[in-house]
């Protein structure tokens, strides 16, 4: 099977597993939170702010003496969780308008694609911000925000590999033999544009957590008092000087986890399409 | 033996040398002054940031100003004044001799046309600004007399004892009129006054330069120039204060004041502030109707331990709706103390719904009555959580913040006041009577309408006698602290940060000096 | 040829340039929050906003708003700032250049060291070397760069204070503004000291913003390297006893640069979205904090200026590039 083909291929691929390892230890500690964090990462106890790493506090505690490591345990949740959903959000309706413009062309094609161009034509911190500030800021505001952003990059290379398919001899013939659009592009286009999809899907979700943290950076994501980590580590820019180690721990989990994501989308790219190399 | 002698004689002169040396003002230097922001204008009439307040009244001057570390009034360009008996006309004698930056000279037609212009549709120079409080400022006065050169009449359409205060806020500026003519709608950013300091260039977002006014009426300024920086990072201006980039550090947060206190280079100056940082309950919510809800709420928040921490130390706990500093305070009012056992039996006394979750909203700015908003929120989350209320936090951008709570769409919100003009009626008219409880645009953001209250204001502000309206605002705090409209959170303290190489550096209650007497060591 | 394709690009541009200050506009005034309330702040009485709003011409119908800004625009007007009534126009003049500087010094670094480490990879493919800077580019593209900023100005600035933390230069030596550019500003000053200045000013600034684009570029030069030198002309070359480091750069290295020039300028809105990180990161003057500090405030008329501008520079830079394309490589045909 074509399939475990691959998968063997993303085993024998150190960048995949890597990711892959990455990614799991992120998962398990989402998963097992409760059980492993030492503290309640909401409550506060103000006399014990800003203290450094210690063994009662592994990663010191914030400005409100929470301890951090508790936090950051209960933040990996919120961060698989922008990952998955903002993909969603863009992988959905990119794909489709893609279909769309690749597959009909002419009028709705150049249609859909001015649309995408408009989008395109703001630097993506700029129009999430502007997203965030029109839905109102929180966390769910930044998933769709975030997702929303990254619409156009999918749209164009679902188009660019419907156009490549479409010219193919195989679903020129399906049409001739009086294939409804509807069965052509379910049946034949979209499971062959599949894999570039789910290599960027990959990369994206570790783009999406970046954003979704720099909204957060920004004030314009998670609300007070959530665990967030770009939240947390815009909080930590104020102590810079005298707590450092508010900034440094949100910081460090998010690079874990984003290199995971990164990882593994390269192993994942290797093995499904080598073509995508130079991309 | 002789060079020992030698040696402590030495020293022994230059003992006194060097500390009058340290005490003698010297003229010249530059000071640089490290601040969050850009001004927005320097025409005071229209400014309404801190930011813009700071930079123009070095530039500009009033008829009348609070003295250099207090509140009270005192002369500045006009020499005296009085009231006429029906408390209707004020009449200001003018200082002579003083020119304009441009060489204009200071006259009554000068204070006239910088007045009217806020007043009078019809003043040609009225389509030249966003004059921004005038009901703040200028607000019941309904005709301005030049009587003569140096001779100026004010009338109000009522009696109204605050205007005096409001005349020494920094929004009733003289400006140069041919300046105002000449600049026309750009007269904020080439301001022209009479104020010790010149102005010299504005590059935006970076620095704003000043320069000695050479030809100044008064005492001239010691320091040759004044830089204003924008250095918007709190732990950037930190570390330019103690690497000696700037000179003085404006709005550190609370954790780095505390850490520049152990610096031997750095001075610091407190002073209690004229702000209240409180937490209103909206007392048209059914939740929050009962009184006795307010109460139990008051008693389940830990003031002091919020200052300890979130404030540093740099504020103190309040209880009445305005801070000690201003006249009236009532200082026999026993605060509600941190009780969680009493909020929880009064919350059920008072059957409230435990069940379900209750508004908190938290500004989304940090004003000097509250440095830490968000954090602030989250600790009285806490508080409320351990007696068993549920509080979610709400955050709205800052505009939609203020229209919504003053629209009254909010459980409990954060807000705060500054008493820029040092009467009580400021704060207890403004904030809390029936008349300004009116949704949409309701200042009072308790929604609460309280008769009682409400007359003694009125009443406050027809007396004319000092002694009469003490009584009159003791009692009021009275009424406010048993119905407990708002949860009096702090009064923070007003801190400035400076290089121990200036000297004579004041601070005002309300945080805004004109820095003439500044001098910088060589 | 290029000549039509250029004057067909230009009208695309400004069909996108129209559109995104449709969009922009709109999406201005769907966000909660009145410019003149931001304004008076919580000591403004309900006259007050109302006058202020009719002043600063909230209160006509969006579409005469709209028409307004539009006809403006045709007459090189941006509009005048709602939070201070400077002209939008100047206000971006004085920030651009700080943003420009940023951006170049970053995009030098990138291309430079970026470049370097792919061309290296690629000549020793699967060394330690290979593998160590591909592993950084990674972590480059994984970390967030204002987190980044802030670790770097802790250890360079605070632990061992070797970098100043903020802005372009020491505080009392700014040149006169000629064109905007410390460095070159301070060199027609005659300051060389200001300079240097300026120049240890920029470096962690531009260094943090370079994190990105360095990783990506890194990572295509090695992959376009790698293509070349399997090809049939380079082992021409290396039979015909060349040089390996001859080979490398005569002939690999000028065929690489088609797609790094491409990357260069795909990365151009990276580059622009880093920016308004690291200039709030480092209080870097520039246009990057002015757009999200008149978002804050609502401030229309500014917000819609900068977009416009970022719009522009992004469409001009994109075209720059498939132009420089076109040069570099005939065989590639532009499609008109």
């Amino acid at each position: 099977m074509h399939s475990w083909e691959t998968f063997s291929d993303l085993l024998r691929n150190r960048s995949a597993v890597a990711g892959m390892v990455l990614i799991a230890l992120v998962l398990l500690v989402a998963v097992a939170g409760p059980g492993l964090a030492p503290y309640d990462p909401l409550k506060p106890a103000p006399l014990e702010r800003l203290q450094g790493s210690s063994e009662r506090h592994w990663f010191g505690t914030d400005s409100l003496g929470r301890d951090i490591f508790s936090r950051v345990i209960y933040g990996t949740r919120i961060s698989i969780l922008i990952g998955l959903i903002s993909v969603s959000i863009s992988l959905v309706p990119g794909t489709f308008l893609g279909l769309m413009a690749g597959y009909f062309g002419g009028r709705i094609d150049s249609l859909i694609m001015r649309l995408m161009d408009m989008l395109l034509a703001f630097p993506a911190i700029l129009l999430a911000i502007f997203i965030t500030a029109i839905l109102e800021p929180n966390l769910t505001n930044t998933m769709i925000a975030v997702g929303i952003v990254y619409i156009p990059h999918y749209a164009r290379i679902v188009r660019s590999s419907v156009l490549s398919l479409k010219e193919q001899l195989f679903v020129q013939a399906i049409a001739h033999l009086g294939g409804s659009h509807a069965r052509i592009l379910a049946r034949h286009i979209l499971p062959n544009a599949m894999p570039p999809i789910i290599v960027y899907a990959t990369l994206g979700m570790g783009t999406a957590v970046l954003q979704a943290a720099a909204l957060g950076f920004l004030g314009l994501g998670a609300q007070p008092p959530q665990p967030e980590w770009g939240a947390m580590l815009s909080e930590g820019r104020q102590y810079i000087q005298i707590a450092p180690h508010v900034a440094a721990f949100p910081g460090a989990a998010i690079l874990v986890l984003v290199l995971g994501f990164n990882l593994f989308g390269d192993g994942l790219r290797d093995a499904l399409d080598p073509s995508l190399r130079m991309v | 033996m002789r060079k020992p002698i030698a040696c402590v004689f030495l020293i022994l002169c230059l003992l006194p040398a060097l500390s009058f040396g340290a005490d003698a003002p010297v003229t010249g230097g530059t000071l640089i002054w490290g601040r969050g922001g850009d001004s927005v204008s320097l025409d005071l009439a229209q400014a309404t940031d801190g930011e813009s307040i700071k930079a123009g009244i070095q530039v500009l001057e009033n008829l009348v100003i609070f003295g250099k570390d207090s509140m009270n009034v005192e002369p500045q360009l006009a020499e005296s004044w009085k009231v006429s008996d029906d408390g209707r006309t004020w009449t200001f004698k003018l200082r002579r001799g003083v020119k304009f930056h441009d060489g204009y000279p200071f006259n009554a037609q000068a204070v006239y046309d910088s007045f009217a212009r806020v007043v009078f549709k019809e003043h040609p120079y009225n389509s030249y600004g966003q004059w921004k409080y005038p009901s703040l400022s200028l607000g019941p006065v309904k005709d301005i007399k030049v009587v003569d050169d140096y001779t100026i009449a004010l009338i109000t359409d009522k009696p109204y004892a605050p205007l005096l205060n409001n005349l020494a806020l920094w929004l009733c500026p003289i400006l140069s009129p041919k300046a105002m003519a000449d600049y026309k709608d750009k007269i904020g950013q080439h301001p022209v006054g009479t104020g010790p300091f010149k102005f010299v260039s504005w590059t935006k977002d970076d620095q704003i330069v000043l320069e000695r006014n050479k030809d100044y009426w008064g005492e001239k300024a010691k320091v040759n120039k004044i830089i204003l920086k924008s250095i918007p990072e709190p732990s950037a201006r930190l570390m330019a204060l103690q690497s000696g980039t700037v000179d003085i550090a404006d709005d550190l947060d609370p954790d780095s004041i505390a850490l520049v206190k152990k610096n031997q280079k750095i001075a610091i100056i407190e002073r209690p502030s004229v702000n209240v940082g409180y937490l209103a309950f909206n007392t048209e919510k059914p939740r929050l109707k009962d009184p006795k809800v307010r109460q139990a709420l008051s008693h389940a928040v830990d003031k002091d331990t919020l200052i300890k921490s979130i404030f540093a130390g740099l504020a103190i706990p309040a209880k009445n709706p305005f801070p000690p500093s201003i006249w009236s305070y009532n200082d026999a009012i026993k605060a509600y103390d941190y009780n969680p056992e009493k909020a929880k039996k009064l919350l059920t006394e008072a059957k409230f719904d435990f069940n379900t979750e209750i508004e908190l909203w938290a500004m989304p700015v940090s004003r000097a009555y509250m440095p830490e908003p968000v954090k602030t929120a989250e600790l009285i989350q806490a508080y409320f959580a351990a007696v068993g209320v549920k509080a979610k936090i709400v955050r709205h951008e800052w505009g939609a913040y203020l229209s919504k709570t003053q629209n009254g769409e909010h459980d409990m919100c954060m807000l705060g006041w500054l008493g820029g003009n040092a009467d009580p009626d400021n704060f207890l008219y403004g904030l809390l009577s029936a008349d300004t409880a009116k949704t949409p645009g309701a200042a009072n953001v308790a929604i609460w309408k309280n008769a009682e209250f409400t007359d003694l204001c009125l009443k406050g502000q027809k007396t004319f006698n000092k002694a009469d309206r003490t009584k009159i605002y003791l009692k009021a705090q009275e009424i406010f602290h048993a119905e407990a409209p708002w949860l009096p959170l702090v009064h923070s303290t007003i801190v400035r940060c400076y290089s121990k190489k200036l000297h004579d550096v004041p601070l005002r209650p309300n945080g805004l000096n004109s820095f003439q007497m500044v001098w910088k060591e060589k | 040829m290029p000549l039509g394709y250029i004057a067909k690009r230009l009208f695309h541009l400004l069909l996108i340039m129209f559109g995104v200050s449709v969009l922009v506009f709109l999406m201005l005034r769907m966000i909660p929050g009145d410019p003149a309330r931001l304004l008076l702040g919580e000591f403004a009485s309900p006259e007050e906003l109302v006058r202020l709003r009719s002043q600063m011409g909230l209160n006509q119908p969006y579409v005469v708003q709209y028409g307004i800004y539009l006809k403006n625009i045709l007459h090189g007007d941006l509009g005048n700032s709602l939070r201070n009534g400077a002209p939008v126009a100047s206000e971006i003049g004085v920030r651009l250049p700080a943003t420009l500087e940023l951006a170049v010094a970053a995009m030098l670094i990138a291309s430079v060291l970026g470049i370097a480490a792919g061309v290296v990879s690629a000549a020793r493919q699967y060394s330690v070397f290979d593998y160590g800077s591909m592993f950084m580019a990674l972590v480059g593209v994984s970390m967030p760069i204002f987190w980044l900023g802030l670790m770097l100005i802790y250890l360079l600035s605070v632990m061992f204070p070797i970098m100043p933390m903020m802005g372009r230069i020491g505080m009392g030596s700014e040149p006169d503004v000629v064109t905007g550019l410390m460095l070159v500003d301070t060199l027609l000053s005659g300051e060389f000291g200001d300079f240097l200045d300026a120049l240890h000013h920029l470096v962690l600034p531009s260094f943090t913003l370079s994190t990105i684009p360095m990783a990506i570029i890194a990572r295509i030069t090695r992959s376009a390297m790698l293509e070349v030198l399997n090809k049939d002309y380079v082992r021409t070359a290396r039979a015909k006893g060349m040089s390996e480091a001859v080979v490398i750069l005569r002939h690999a290295l000028r065929n690489a640069f088609l797609p790094i020039v491409t990357v260069l300028g795909l990365n151009l809105g990276l580059l622009l979205g880093g920016a308004v990180l690291t200039e709030t990161i480092f209080s870097w003057p520039g246009l990057g904090r002015y757009v999200v500090d008149s978002l804050m405030a609502r401030d229309y008329a500014a917000v819609q200026g900068c977009i416009l501008i970022f719009a522009a520079l992004m469409a001009v830079i994109n075209l720059m590039v498939d132009l420089v394309y076109g040069l570099l490589d005939p065989r590639i045909r532009v499609h008109a």
